[in-house]
């Protein structure tokens, strides 16, 4: 075997949290080592902010070129950047697993820290797996790493902040966009009413979303409210070729080559969750998350969770709780940390990141149709497994997420239920009559990404 | 691949420009980009066909969660197009179906 190398801290992920994080590591004396799947740093929220593609700055705007400012904490002589590297298992005696071009590596750590950011929330819906239809996050992400624009005619559909801000990058680039489809229900502003209060304290948010608004409004962008049944139908080449949806008694259909789909995000606890990790049910963001202390420990006493694979803040406060975890591990691990002056002054900017978040939660709740689809709406996109086929189960027996693998293999394809597992919990609970809390969700096991024999294999060469 | 399939370049900084071949088609893309936004330049899609029902998918996430983009590299089947960036050279091809197993057992 090769001698692993032993770290303080092994941060997994290379956004705004796992950014932050290094940077307060490296200069409270810890042996940090971070590990990103992508090329360069940056998460999703400031993909490739190390070398900018596009020209004009104007188009992304920013709060996008704002995260160039964290990339110094990665060159701290005491932190270790792999990019391109794919974790594929941790181990309970603190040994990790990933591998970097085809070949595996193993190394050891003291403290672990989960920063894997959020995935888009899968939205099943008639037509959602048609070449053609893709996130409102692949399309900013196309923008950010390759300045790329889609295939007009483009339709955006769906719910959420970043609805509104891919339409005005978009706008802002010079593509014409057909139409935008809202679907946030009349019903969630009142709920979001409610919320208010934390919405005027979290103004500066407000304001960003009533000038992306008054952006798309002024561009003379056709922008449909309250939009229910959104489909997508195929050409007879088998790629998009049109959407249809409602508003009031008005059926639409409009042509299109390319619809961005967005219902918001949810953490990505794929890692945590094949670590056993405990997780929640969050009602209010319909979504699972990692049970967490204040101080982003998990159940787990060496395992921390920041930023965004820990509930839903946004990228500022991220990047707060990856210096307010650094800190607190630091601290554990008898180093010097921040002074209580600054961890203060870091709570209280977490606070004010977080407090319009109940406003955001309610209003851009998802309509059932995309949390309990119907029918023929496929749920399970790598085994090809529908909405009716998962609800059907229940009357056999089926009584949970692990059991449904069995029955009609949903969940046991390559994305191992990222796409999937939300919606099936969702299901089984709607036909039960009881909540995804009691149902559960799939046993995650690693590896976590497939991984070939032969990077299996190479661990065991010494280098 | 169709042009009008194509996703636009918008005026970038500059880049190394990488040939590629998608579909037996030499196709140019720049250094940083993915295989996944390559090929959607080079407008194709769909990008590979289900091993169940044989219908076409297109990359969806486009950050490596939802594994539609998975396509033939360089031989290999079931790679993410979206989690590999283009090298000099490469050969790309749209998946059809499940992966066989290639090369020899010893």
């Amino acid at each position: 075997m090769s001698m692993q190398q032993q770290y303080d801290l092994v941060i997994i992920g290379a956004g705004p949290a796992g950014m932050a994080a290094a940077a307060e590591a490296g200069e409270a004396g810890l042996n940090t080592l971070v590990l990103d799947e992508q090329s360069s740093a940056g998460g999703q929220i400031y993909r490739r902010i190390g070398q900018p593609v596009l020209q004009d700055r104007s188009i992304l705007g920013q709060d996008y070129y704002a995260g160039e400012a964290l990339l110094a904490g990665l060159s701290h002589p005491l932190v270790t950047h792999i990019v391109e590297a794919t974790v594929w298992e941790v181990s309970k005696d603190k040994r990790l697993f990933f591998s970097v071009a085809g070949k595996s590596r193993e190394v050891g750590f003291k403290k672990l820290l989960l920063a894997t950011g959020a995935q888009e929330r899968p939205v099943p819906f008639p037509g959602w797996t048609l070449p053609g239809v893709m996130t409102c996050g692949a399309a900013q992400i196309l923008l950010k790493s390759s300045g790329l624009t889609p295939v007009e005619p483009l339709v955006i559909g769906g719910s959420g902040p970043l609805l509104l801000l891919i339409s005005c990058q978009l706008i802002r680039a010079g593509v014409r966009i057909e139409a935008i489809v809202d679907t946030t229900p009349v019903s969630n502003y009142r709920r979001a009413l409610k919320e208010i209060k934390g919405a005027i304290k979290g103004w500066r948010y407000l304001l960003k979303g009533l000038r992306m608004l008054k952006e798309i409004r002024s561009s003379g962008v056709k922008y449909y409210q309250s939009a229910t049944e959104l489909s997508a139908a195929p050409g007879a080449d088998g790629n998009l070729a049109s959407i249809g949806f409602r508003t009031g008694t008005v059926q639409h259909q409009l042509a299109c080559q390319t619809l961005l789909v967005h219902q918001g995000v949810i953490p990505n606890t794929q890692l945590g969750r094949a670590l056993g990790l405990a997780h929640q049910w969050d009602e209010v963001q319909q979504c699972w998350k990692p049970t967490l202390a204040d101080n982003g420990n998990s159940s787990h006493p060496d395992i921390f969770i920041a930023g965004d694979s820990g509930g839903i803040g946004g990228a500022v406060a991220a990047e707060v709780q990856g210096r307010l975890v650094a800190n607190d591990i630091a601290q554990q691990l008898c180093r010097t940390s921040g002074t209580v002056n600054r961890v203060n002054r870091l709570r209280k900017a977490l606070a004010a990141q977080l407090v319009i978040r109940p406003f955001l939660d309610h209003l851009y709740r998802p309509l059932d149709m995309f949390l309990r689809p119907q029918g023929e709406t496929i749920v399970c996109r790598c085994e090809e497994v529908s909405a009716a086929e998962i609800r059907g189960l229940v009357k056999h027996g089926c009584v949970g997420p692990n059991q449904t693998k069995a029955f009609c293999r949903s969940g046991m394809g390559p994305c191992q239920g990222r796409q999937c597992g939300s919606t099936v919990a969702a299901l089984l609970a709607d036909e039960l009559g009881n909540s995804p809390a009691e149902v559960g969700y799939y046993n995650i096991r690693f590896p976590i990404k497939p991984v070939s024999l032969g990077e299996l294999a190479s661990l065991d060469q010494t280098d | 691949m169709v042009e009008d399939l194509s996703f636009k370049r918008l005026p970038c900084n500059e880049r190394a420009a990488v040939e590629i071949v998608v579909e037996g088609r030499k196709v140019i893309a720049y250094e940083g980009d993915s295989v996944a936004a390559a090929v959607m330049h080079a407008g194709l899609r769909p990008t590979r066909k289900t091993a169940l029902s044989d219908v076409g998918r297109a990359p969806y996430c486009m950050m490596g969660v939802c594994f539609e983009c998975l396509m033939n590299i360089n031989g290999k089947a079931n790679i993410q197009a979206c989690m590999t960036e283009v090298r000099e050279g490469m050969v790309i091809t749209v998946q059809q179906g499940a992966r066989e197993l290639v090369g020899e057992i010893r």
